[in-house]
């Protein structure tokens, strides 16, 4: 598949996600404003508080994560060959040249940012690049520069902004159920009884559900970086390897959180046992042996 | 009334369909000439490094002169290609011409052992590593391009509008064979 098509394939699905999840939000919005009599008017204010929260995250989300992880930009001079793998593989993918951060850590793991590919930041660990060999390492790059080319940190922005969304609803919507006592009383009915049920039932299950959305969509984008990083560098067996070596490493990374988990190239947190089909539904990223096998297919 | 709805809706359909064949279609060719001087720019920067290299050759090692002359003749017909057919050909032979240049410094122990000549072929090698990442990306390019062009509605779209199918950038293996190597 070419590149091109890769990415309008992607912006096609993300699209097509936005369309399902504003039907979960509509079906939501609907019984929770019939279930507590007030209407719409607060899906409105929801929206813009979980728009702008998410807006300020995607735009300034580079610095805003590599404040956290304390990542220290190089130059060409720092790291030439770093620097070189990544100049060759942006003439390969036709991306202009992102920024380099190194961490100090000595978990080999590495992440991509930026809204979008002119204000792109590619950073990995000082522990990737003592442990991987070239090609392993160019693996590794390329996948992370298939995140920013398919435009993924604009996708997650979007599914994250519909995540908060949802929580935030459901939250008004137990609120008003608190202080909303005496509307509700007013017109007791039994249609009106029914949608009270389904929306508390609503509201306890769909936080869970979006946040469940999220992070399948965050899976997917791991199989698809895989997959364009291989074509990329017409070497799957360099990206398999370097996630085996990062597989056996036992180490957690300290600098992640729960914030920018997904970003990585592997799941940062270690330790956590992976396997069972439901520990895998609450994981930002596929099972590492299941990428190896694909990988290694190719 | 029914009818005319009908023929106006086959009508707007038709045109948005050619429309969007023709937009990709000369979306791929501004693409492919995008790419390729994306491949012109490290090709000018081998271009441009292959005098001091022959320099600091000819300071060790005067007698190879055919080898010498080699590169330069590669050099001046990459300077003049047009076509990327052209350009690809020469490129190979360049290419090669520098392989056995390089080769010769296990002859020359002083010459493999000059800094500057360490420099240059260190630079040499990621000005080639750049050129095939340069090519890969032209070569995908081309080949989607192509292909819109030899399916469907690309193949009467792109016959209307003129499209031709581009070359991508590699040298036949025949062309290739014309090269000579000596060591």
């Amino acid at each position: 598949m070419n590149i091109y098509s890769q990415i309008s394939a992607n912006k096609t699905k993300t699209w097509l996600i936005m369309f399902l999840f504003v039907i979960f939000i509509t079906t939501i919005l609907f019984v929770y404003g019939k279930a507590s009599g007030y209407g719409l008017s607060y899906a409105g204010i929801g929206l813009i508080i979980s728009g702008l929260m998410t807006f300020a995250s995607y735009y300034y989300s580079d610095k805003m994560i590599l404040g956290m992880s304390g990542a220290k930009q190089i130059q060409k001079k720092g790291n030439p060959e770093l620097f070189r793998i990544v100049e060759n593989l942006c003439i390969g993918a036709g991306i202009p040249m992102p920024k380099i951060y190194i961490i100090e850590d000595s978990a080999p793991n590495a992440f991509a940012t930026g809204r979008d590919p002119k204000h792109s930041i590619v950073c990995v660990t000082t522990g990737i690049l003592s442990k991987l060999d070239k090609a392993e390492l160019e693996g590794v790059i390329a996948h992370e520069l298939s995140h920013i080319q398919n435009y993924d940190i604009r996708v997650m922005s979007v599914v994250v902004i519909l995540v908060g969304l949802v929580a935030l609803l459901a939250d008004f919507f137990m609120r008003s159920l608190w202080y909303g006592g005496n509307r509700r009383d007013r017109e007791s009915s039994n249609a009106a009884s029914i949608f009270l049920f389904i929306g508390i039932i609503l509201a306890v299950l769909s936080p869970i559900i979006a946040t469940l959305i999220q992070l399948a969509v965050s899976r997917k984008r791991e199989f698809l970086a895989d997959a364009s990083g291989s074509l990329l560098t017409r070497y799957p067996e360099g990206l398999a390897s370097a996630l085996e070596k990062i597989a056996k490493d036992k180490e957690p990374l300290e600098a992640a959180n729960n914030a920018t988990a997904h970003l990585y190239i592997a799941n940062p947190f270690k330790g956590k046992i992976e396997g069972s089909w439901f520990a895998n539904l609450f994981n930002t990223h596929p099972p590492i042996e299941e990428r190896i096998k694909i990988l290694r297919s190719m | 009334m029914d009818v005319n709805l009908i023929l106006i809706g086959v009508v707007v359909f038709i045109v948005l369909f050619v429309w969007f064949t023709y937009n990709s279609l000369a979306t791929g060719r501004v693409r492919i000439k995008e790419a390729l001087s994306g491949i012109d720019v490290q090709l000018k920067r081998r271009v441009d490094l292959v005098p001091n290299l022959l320099e600091t050759v000819k300071g060790y090692a005067k007698h190879e002169k055919e080898l010498l002359e080699n590169v330069t003749k590669a050099r001046s017909s990459l300077m003049q290609a047009t076509t990327t057919r052209e350009k690809a050909v020469s490129d190979n032979m360049l290419s090669s011409a520098l392989k056995s240049l390089i080769a010769i410094s296990e002859a020359y122990p002083d010459l493999k052992a000059s800094k500057n000549f360490l420099n240059l072929q260190e630079e040499l090698s990621d000005i080639e590593a750049k050129i095939a990442y340069a090519r890969q990306f032209f070569n995908t390019n081309v080949g989607s391009y192509n292909s819109t062009l030899v399916n469907f509605p690309g193949s009467i779209i792109g016959s209307i509008f003129g499209f031709k199918q581009e070359d991508f950038f590699e040298a036949t293996d025949a062309e290739r064979k014309n090269v000579k190597v000596s060591f």
